[in-house]
């Protein structure tokens, strides 16, 4: 017999197998459990009880080279951006939260409008989401957290159903922070994201009355896609070319390695999908 | 015997100059002074009501040969309107810096605020000293803060002899403190806004009077942020001061703003609705390595105080 709804609610928040992985975060958090940029662990353990559920249950999520990200120390894990919400941020938060090479919580650079939405803001910020300024991200990385940064940004996230799996123009700023920092790049491919919601158009005037960067017309339907996370091999820079233009070649280096575990994982999937 | 050497203490009324004054007074002459009332400090301190734009307040610095000065005195927006305050706050520390020119006072303390950063949903975390202080762009009222801070800084460079070491505090709270959020913490039940709860820094009045003490005593001139590398949420904070919170509308701002001009609560005070929004957090660690600083009481310290009132 199919579990009631409020069965449901109750595994979903007293579920205690999270705890494991709690008492053996790196971070470092103060006598209330908050750190500097607002993270907290309590708010952390209900956040991930309930992306459990979607990780496990909704999207059924499964994910390959989590051997790739360094269990402790200062990194950027930079995915493809997909799916209208922020849900791809917080199932790659989620497979490093459970990692079982080792657990770490992750910091994720988000949009600077964000802190300005009731509850939102807060809610983000207590699970570890930060706002995407350069300052941040150095101050995390001298701290040495592990930082998910999306350079596609919005034009990734919200970008037409009909472009899924085409990556947009990167930003630069993650390859600086990277070469300055000596971080190493982790590069992610996120597949399936960009089936569960999909946006047929943007609806620029509606976006410019309520000051917000997209209006996607979406199907208002998640789709329970099954997700694939790829973790590639982490790739290092040395902090030696200057110009732009050599940086930008660095950032097509990442983007090319992106498109590359993609690739794969689109025919692996494919290929799964024409056995069945 | 060898004679105590004398310190001008402004702003004597605060409760935190009166802390800062029982510690020293062991050890130096103190002389006070307040804008607003001739306090009653008791033997040996000699206490004096007195405008610093007043004539009359030189003839403090004839009288006594100060060795230093810890200039704490600042009327809030609570107290009085915004030109007579500039006139006191600004004009009046100009006074103050001249003055301690013209009769070679070696050091000076300069109390501030982290208000002057300004709270924006922009703000990065962890505000080093460099950071532009942008309070201005969003409300008059902490003009003279602002103001008072850059006074202060030019003063400083100009005029090294000074020897000004400016202090940028986050919140003060404990026995005796009645700035807005320690109010938030004292009452029963207090406004915050729905929908935010901004990440904040307290440190504790004797923490606070023994960073002073420390700047004054060491004279390392510069501009230092103090806070201790310890975080909560605002409405964590109130609820761990024993108090409840009463939502106040978060949206549209004009809402906001109308609400808080309405209710008129000193505990919520229009000018600072965007400190109820969006995190100020300062980094403490210039201070805390040059001076060897680290504070002695902990958050729990603070709320367990408050808990006690209720």
């Amino acid at each position: 017999m199919a579990e009631s709804k409020t069965g449901v609610f109750k595994k979903i928040f007293n579920d205690k197998s999270i705890e494991e992985y709690i008492n053996v975060f790196p971070n470092r958090v103060g006598s209330f459990g908050f750190d500097a940029w607002g993270f907290n662990i309590r708010n952390m353990k209900s956040n991930m009880r309930l992306t459990k559920f979607l990780y496990e249950s909704f999207f059924k999520v499964e994910t390959f080279g989590l051997e790739n990200v360094p269990t402790n120390g200062r990194c950027l894990i930079i995915p493809n951006h997909s799916g209208q919400l922020p849900f791809d941020g917080m199932l790659v938060g989620y497979s490093l939260l459970t990692n079982p090479n080792g657990a770490r919580a992750p910091k994720a650079m988000v949009e600077r409008f964000l802190p300005s939405v009731p509850f939102i803001g807060n809610w983000l910020s207590s699970v570890g989401a930060v706002i995407g300024d350069p300052i941040n991200c150095e101050r995390m990385l001298d701290n040495e957290e592990a930082i998910i940064v999306f350079p596609e940004g919005t034009r990734g996230s919200n970008k037409l159903y009909k472009h899924r799996y085409q990556l947009q123009r990167f930003g630069a700023g993650f390859m600086h922070l990277a070469m300055k920092h000596n971080a190493p790049i982790i590069p992610v491919a996120i597949i399936g994201m960009e089936e569960s919601i999909r946006s047929y158009a943007d609806i620029k005037p509606l976006a410019k009355l309520f000051g917000i960067p997209v209006m996607p017309l979406v199907i208002p339907f998640i789709f329970p896609s099954k997700v694939y996370i790829y973790f590639g091999k982490p790739i290092h820079f040395e902090n030696d070319v200057y110009k732009e233009h050599e940086i930008k070649e660095r950032v097509e280096k990442v983007k090319s390695a992106i498109s590359k575990l993609l690739k794969q994982g689109l025919e692996k999937r494919a290929s799964e999908t024409s056995n069945k | 015997m060898e004679q105590k050497k004398t310190i001008l203490v402004t702003g004597a009324a605060g409760a935190l100059a009166k802390k800062v004054i029982d510690k020293l007074k062991k050890d130096y002459k103190i002389i006070a002074v307040d804008f607003r009332t001739k306090v009653d400090l008791g033997i040996p301190v000699e206490s004096y009501k007195v405008d610093f734009n007043k004539r009359i307040f030189e003839d403090i610095f004839r009288e006594h040969d100060f060795d230093g000065i810890i200039h704490l005195g600042r009327i809030t927006a609570q107290e009085l309107n915004r030109f007579t305050r500039y006139n006191a706050n600004v004009i009046g520390t100009r006074k103050l810096f001249d003055l301690a020119r013209k009769y070679n006072v070696p050091k000076t303390v300069v109390m501030s605020t982290y208000f002057v950063y300004g709270a924006s949903a922009y703000n990065p975390s962890l505000l080093d000293e460099t950071t532009p202080l942008k309070a201005s762009e969003l409300t008059m009222d902490l003009v003279d803060s602002v103001e008072l801070e850059n006074l202060s800084t030019i003063y400083l460079y100009k005029h090294p002899e000074l020897n000004i070491t400016v202090l940028r505090p986050c919140n003060i709270a404990g026995p005796g403190v009645r700035n807005t959020f320690s109010m938030l913490f004292s009452e029963k039940r207090s406004p915050v806004l729905w929908g935010f709860s901004p990440l904040m820094q307290f440190i504790h009045i004797d923490d606070m009077r023994d960073a002073i003490v420390t700047a004054f005593e060491k004279n390392i001139p510069g501009v230092y942020n103090v806070a201790p590398d310890d975080y909560i949420g605002l409405q964590d904070a109130i609820k761990a001061a024993g108090s409840t919170t009463i939502p106040i509308p978060s949206i549209p701002p004009v809402l906001t703003e109308a609400v808080a001009k309405f209710l008129n609560w000193k505990s919520f005070p229009s000018y600072l609705i965007n400190y109820f929004k969006y995190p100020v957090i300062i980094d403490g660690s210039l201070f805390a390595k040059t001076f060897h600083f680290k504070p002695k009481k902990t958050l729990d310290d603070i709320f367990t105080y408050y808990r006690s009132l209720k």
